[in-house]
């Protein structure tokens, strides 16, 4: 792909990105950020394709390092977030609950 | 021979990209929040599922092993972490992810004859670089490895150019020349950098600083999405930038504070360091038996929690003090300050976790005018978000800063530890008014006190 088109995508993505966030219910700030945080562990696709392209010892260290760590924001971004969405519970869902008590 | 023709690559990566939208666009409200990151989750698998499909790759089984590691890692404590030490753990991931864009940038950099393409894997590498650094000095301030007071010393301001000027030079250079071992500099000049950039920060400003090195980290990541031309990174990094620039600036506009001010506050000896000395004038204290008084014969009770609350660990009483209230017909709200807590709206998944329903929490701005109709305003374990000299002083460090309206309410009851004044130490007018109720304690033990002399009402 070209350089414009990728600076197009670029540019279409920072206001998909700003009209996105900016619904985003202040009270779900915390996991926004945790959630930002995960989507951007997707730079593991950018470790893997370097790691898998290594043919120098110690490019593949360097680059199963960055594996290792892309892994552990990714995996531990979306765990994390999910841990915390799954606290946020309507009136009636914490009713039931204490019910259940 | 691949599997998977580019075509459907790019499709799949588009497939991928539109879950990570709609896992943001679900945080819009609480009730399909919980999808919607799983919706994100899911792109993310069908990216790394793609990624190996697509391209010709070696050592798999290094990488997933690799992968293996990072997993065991993060989570078991991604799973197990407290909900106060929730900052810690993003401002790590997030440092972890801005580490991997610079290293993936560095080894770019070999293949990269293009100028462009390396103006891109410089800039990866020096935010990268930036952000991991950054995001481990926050870590150990929040972590408490480290003093949380800015750390300032003669001189910084010129090492920080100096660095900034290095920074520059070498960038240049690598630029033209491709040298990997000046990109290697550049990395541990980067390093150095994020360092110089957080040390001088206060406590009290360490929202914004998350979640600017959030936005750091997806900078970093689009610019490595340019290097390897993979839109998907380009699409992810750029969504994560403009959240983290959209919530350092709602995070600084609720301290009534700008950005730079902030981050270079320190450098021109302004930032949140104050007086701890309490002031002899007489104050109103009270005895728990009082407050549940005060609190179980009210029609409306606003509770403004603040980060006292949190350490205490007093959450869950607080939510029990809000049911029993509600148990006997009076209307409990939680009030939140956006700066409530050590990142933005941590203060919601505290209560969250101590089974406050949502409906409950109110935003500044949605609770402000009620704060008149409220016969009590219960607040625990917070101090600048309800002072009034944000309004009325000047001269004040926080004046300009959005407060909540606590004063407005005819009786306010604050559960305080001591007179010492808070994280910003800045003088609490509101604590001396003749409407104002005091009662000293561990946010916690007062919260139970009051709810056990409700409870015998």
């Amino acid at each position: 792909m070209g350089g414009i088109e990728l600076l197009t995508i670029t540019v279409l993505a920072v206001f998909v990105g700003f009209e996105v966030v900016s619904k985003v219910s202040s009270i779900l700030h915390t996991p926004l950020m945790s959630g930002a945080n995960a989507i951007h562990g997707i730079i593991l696709v950018g470790a893997i394709t370097v790691a898998g392209q290594a043919t120098d010892g110690w490019v593949l260290v360097v680059a199963l390092l960055a594996v290792v760590l892309a892994t552990a924001n990714l995996v531990g971004g979306f765990v994390v977030t999910d841990r915390m969405l799954e606290m946020f519970r309507g009136r009636r869902a914490a009713a039931r609950d204490g019910e259940a008590k | 021979m691949t599997l998977l023709d580019p075509t459907w690559t790019a499709l799949l990566y588009l497939v991928a990209a539109v879950c990570f939208i709609l896992a943001l666009k679900g945080l819009s409200s609480p009730k399909h929040a919980r999808r919607g990151n799983l919706v994100g989750a899911f792109g993310a698998l069908v990216a790394l599922v793609t990624v190996f499909l697509s391209s010709r790759l070696e050592n798999i089984p290094w990488i997933l092993a690799a992968m293996v590691v990072g997993s065991a890692v993060a989570a078991p404590v991604a799973r197990r972490v407290k909900m106060t030490q929730m900052p810690q753990l993003v401002a790590m991931f997030n440092g972890v992810g801005g580490g991997a864009a610079a290293l993936v940038a560095l080894l770019e950099l070999p293949h990269a004859d293009d100028g462009w393409l390396r103006l891109a894997i410089v800039f990866t590498l020096l935010v990268g670089a930036v952000s991991f650094a950054g995001s481990a000095v926050t870590f150990g301030k929040l972590q408490e490895l480290m003093t949380t007071r800015p750390v300032v010393f003669a001189g910084l301001p010129v090492l920080m150019g100096v660095v900034l000027l290095g920074a520059v030079g070498t960038a240049g250079f690598v630029i033209a020349t491709g040298s990997l071992g000046l990109a290697v500099s550049l990395l541990v000049v980067g390093l150095v950098a994020g360092v110089l950039l957080v040390l001088p920060v206060g406590g009290a400003d360490v929202p914004i600083v998350i979640s600017l090195l959030n936005a750091f980290t997806g900078l970093a990541v689009a610019a490595s999405g340019l290097v390897l031309g993979n839109v998907l990174l380009v699409v992810a990094g750029t969504l994560v930038g403009a959240s983290g620039t959209i919530l350092t600036r709602l995070m600084a506009a609720a301290m009534g504070r700008r950005v730079s001010g902030i981050m270079f506050g320190a450098f021109r000896g302004g930032s949140t360091a104050g007086s701890t000395v309490a002031s002899e004038r007489p104050v109103r204290s009270s005895s728990a038996e009082d407050v549940a008084i005060l609190l179980g014969y009210a029609q409306r009770v606003i509770i403004v929690p603040g980060y006292g609350l949190a350490v205490a660990q007093g959450q869950h009483t607080a939510a029990e003090l809000a049911q029993a209230l509600e148990a006997r017909g009076t209307d409990v709200e939680f009030a939140i300050h956006p700066v409530a807590g050590r990142m933005p709206g941590h203060m919601n998944v505290l209560l969250a976790e101590a089974n406050v329903p949502y409906e409950s929490l109110k935003e500044m701005g949605e609770v402000n005018g009620e704060f008149k109709q409220a016969d009590v305003a219960l607040v625990v374990g917070a101090n600048d978000v309800v002072n009034p000299a944000a309004k009325t002083t000047p001269g004040s460090p926080i004046y300009g800063m959005p407060i909540l309206e606590a004063g407005e309410a005819r009786q306010v009851v604050f559960l305080k530890r001591s007179m010492r004044p808070g994280f910003a130490g800045i003088e609490n007018d509101l604590l001396y008014e003749p409407q104002t109720t005091l009662l000293f304690g561990d946010a916690k033990e007062s919260l139970t006190k009051v709810l056990t002399a409700l409870k015998a009402l």
